[in-house]
């Protein structure tokens, strides 16, 4: 279903990387590895649309992205938080899909947050708790969100060994629904399988 | 003929148009010096005296050429602006920053030579007449698309965000200057209008137009010596460079 | 349709919980518009007649310093990215904010202005001109300004180079909006230029939430 060929990105001066290219069907995950500067985190901004590429095609579903039906089967969670401090997780998960065009009820939000273990903690301001949590505030995201493809750039950061634990399971869960998903992370993955792509 | 097409377009990439810019600079200022030599004679020796303001009209041949180059150069910065954004070429964003500093000089030369002229006109070194309030705006415009450029670090983004700006520039610059003539004739009435100029002698518009072809000359040489320097910078990573300044 | 609401909504929740920068933006105004009589001098009829323009180049002002606040804290925390990203039109969702800054930062300034124009001795029918002109040009304010903050986006010396791009692009609102009461002072009535103003803001929410969108993707590369 994701077809990616040909990828070359720079950053200023330098060319990260040339001629990527890998395809991913139902149930496949891919892993990004490279060192730091590799090109990792640009690879993925230009996989779901956020930076244009030198060069090179993605095509989902047999059409070129970015479509409306990319963004609707897509989900990013990059390095920033991308929670409203100032809002309660609830308010958070609520307003996104609100955003995105996705109902979402209240009790399939609280469900989702209870299950990334914030119980309590549902109705106070992000502000307040700490960055493991708030990282998992975002990951709630991956369960409100009906998504096809998750592309997950360093999630695994800033998580305790629980959530790490948690997170393996979702993704795990994820693609034994017919899911796919594409992570970089410097930690070995609790992620069976997988093709690996090494910048 | 097609191929005589596709030989112009291999003149879109930077290091082929480089060694074509330096080959045209030269002809360019010969070109400056050829219709500034002309206009000058012109505007000093030939037109005649004006029964009204006596010699001190003599600057329009170069105020009014000014303000003809400003706006044309904005509008020929706006357009390569727009071409690199819409076909994402390089060149085009070049050439867009190269104009701009040459189209501001225009714009400066404009208001200072209207001031130059309103003096002695007025007794005023500055009066808020529209066409010059209108300058004043354009010279605003063109300072803040060279401080976008200059703020921000990566050149690709530069090239992207001036050429927005540029555009919605463009689009703004007629209804900023319906108003400005607007709130002119609103609160002053027509007495002071101070580009209305003299009843013209066809040797004055031979004047004004000599000029004003010499400051296109100009333009072109001076923004074709600044796209080279530009090339060179920002291709400074790439071979054919580091052969070019070894 | 519904994006569009809920950007609006949001925008007006997080404000809300940050009662403090709403109305920095409205004492800001306040405090302008006094400075003018203090630097000009207290005469009546004078300030009477330079009124109009005084209380629009303080909205203009007012408005500016609300503008970086726009996209900052969506870009810096991540959001604006997911916004990028949404399924959702990029430019619904910056409609949406752009109809929240002016909810907050410029219908206040509309409410404020006749109380203020009392200050300089308008009459009855002038503030009433005053505010609608206020009406039709704050939202224009918005709309402009938000290219503007779109485009300067995470770039060095923000607010002032934000300024500089976006006055020049104000000022036929200015004319227009002073000129308004002060045509209908005048006895010549303010219908046109009103007229102008609103063919302004038509034009702009049209255009200005576009080139605010291609601005913003520019500025996420």
């Amino acid at each position: 279903m994701l077809n990616v060929s040909g990828l070359a990105c720079s950053r200023g001066e330098r060319r990260l990387f040339s001629d990527v290219g890998f395809s991913l069907a139902a149930g496949e995950w891919l892993h990004v590895q490279g060192e730091n500067g590799s090109g990792k985190t640009s690879l993925m901004r230009l996989l779901v649309g956020l930076s244009p590429a030198d060069a090179g095609q993605i095509r989902w579903r047999d059409e070129p992205t970015p479509s409306t039906e990319f963004r609707r089967d897509l989900i990013y969670l990059g390095h920033h938080a991308a929670v409203k401090e100032d809002l309660t997780p609830l308010e958070n998960l609520r307003l996104a899909a609100a955003l995105d065009g996705i109902a979402l009820d209240e009790r399939a939000a609280l469900v989702a947050l209870i299950r990334l273990g914030l119980r309590g903690r549902e109705e106070l301001p992000v502000r307040v708790l700490s960055a493991g949590q708030k990282r998992r505030v975002l990951l709630a995201r991956l369960l409100t969100r009906p998504a096809v493809l998750w592309v997950l750039d360093e999630a695994f950061n800033a998580l305790d060994v629980a959530a790490v634990k948690l997170l393996g399971e979702l993704i795990a869960e994820h693609l034994s629904a017919g899911g796919m998903a594409v992570l970089t992370s410097h930690q070995p993955l609790p992620v069976p399988g997988g093709k690996a792509l090494v910048l | 003929m097609r191929q005589s097409i596709i030989q112009w377009f291999r003149f879109g990439s930077p290091q082929a148009f480089y060694p074509l810019a330096g080959r045209l600079i030269p002809w360019f200022w010969a070109a400056t010096a050829a219709f500034g030599l002309a206009g000058l004679w012109i505007s000093f020796f030939v037109a005649p005296t004006d029964a009204q303001q006596g010699e001190g009209y003599r600057i329009i041949f170069v105020h009014v050429p000014a303000s003809w180059m400003s706006m044309f150069i904005y509008l020929v910065m706006a357009f390569w602006a727009g071409l690199g954004l819409a076909l994402n070429t390089r060149l085009s964003g070049m050439m867009a920053q190269s104009l701009a500093p040459t189209g501001a000089l225009m714009a400066a030369l404009s208001l200072w030579t209207g001031a130059l002229w309103g003096k002695p006109m007025w007794g005023a070194w500055w009066v808020w007449d529209a066409r010059l309030t209108s300058e004043l705006i354009l010279f605003f415009l063109y300072l803040g698309f060279m401080a976008l450029q200059a703020a921000i670090d990566d050149p690709r983004r530069a090239d992207k965000a001036g050429a927005i700006l540029a555009l919605v520039g463009v689009v703004n610059i007629p209804i900023i200057y319906f108003s400005v003539k607007w709130w002119n004739t609103l609160h002053q009435g027509s007495t002071i209008n101070l580009t209305k100029a003299p009843s013209m002698a066809h040797t004055m518009l031979w004047g004004m137009l000599l000029m004003a072809l010499c400051f296109w000359m100009y333009s072109i040489a001076v923004a074709l010596t600044r796209v080279r320097a530009i090339i060179l910078e920002r291709e400074r990573h790439t071979d054919w460079v580091k052969h070019a300044v070894a | 349709m519904n994006a569009f609401f809920a950007t609006v909504r949001r925008d007006l929740l997080l404000a809300l919980r940050r009662k403090s920068e709403v109305l920095t933006a409205v004492f800001f105004f306040v405090i302008v518009t006094s400075l003018f009589p203090l630097g000009i001098g207290p005469e009546p009829v004078l300030l009477k007649k330079i009124a109009p323009g005084i209380l629009w180049v303080a909205a203009l002002l007012a408005t500016l310093l609300g503008l970086p606040r726009l996209f900052a804290a969506d870009h810096v925390d991540g959001t604006l990215e997911q916004m990028a990203l949404s399924p959702s039109s990029l430019g619904l969702l910056v409609a949406g904010k752009i109809l929240a800054h002016w909810l907050l930062c410029g219908l206040p300034l509309v409410l404020l202005a006749p109380v203020l124009g009392l200050q300089f001795d308008l009459d009855a029918s002038a503030l009433g001109v005053l505010t609608l002109a206020l009406l039709l040009g704050t939202p224009l304010l918005s709309l402009i300004g938000a290219i503007g903050a779109a485009l300067t986006l995470g770039v060095r010396g923000g607010g002032v180079l934000l300024a500089l791009l976006v006055l020049p692009l104000y000022i036929p609102a200015l004319i227009f909006g002073a000129g308004a009461v002060e045509a209908h002072i005048a006895g010549l009535g303010a219908g046109g230029h009103l007229s102008l103003l609103a063919a302004m803001l038509a034009l702009a929410v049209f255009f200005a939430p576009w080139a605010t969108t291609a601005a913003l993707r520019i500025a996420l590369e």
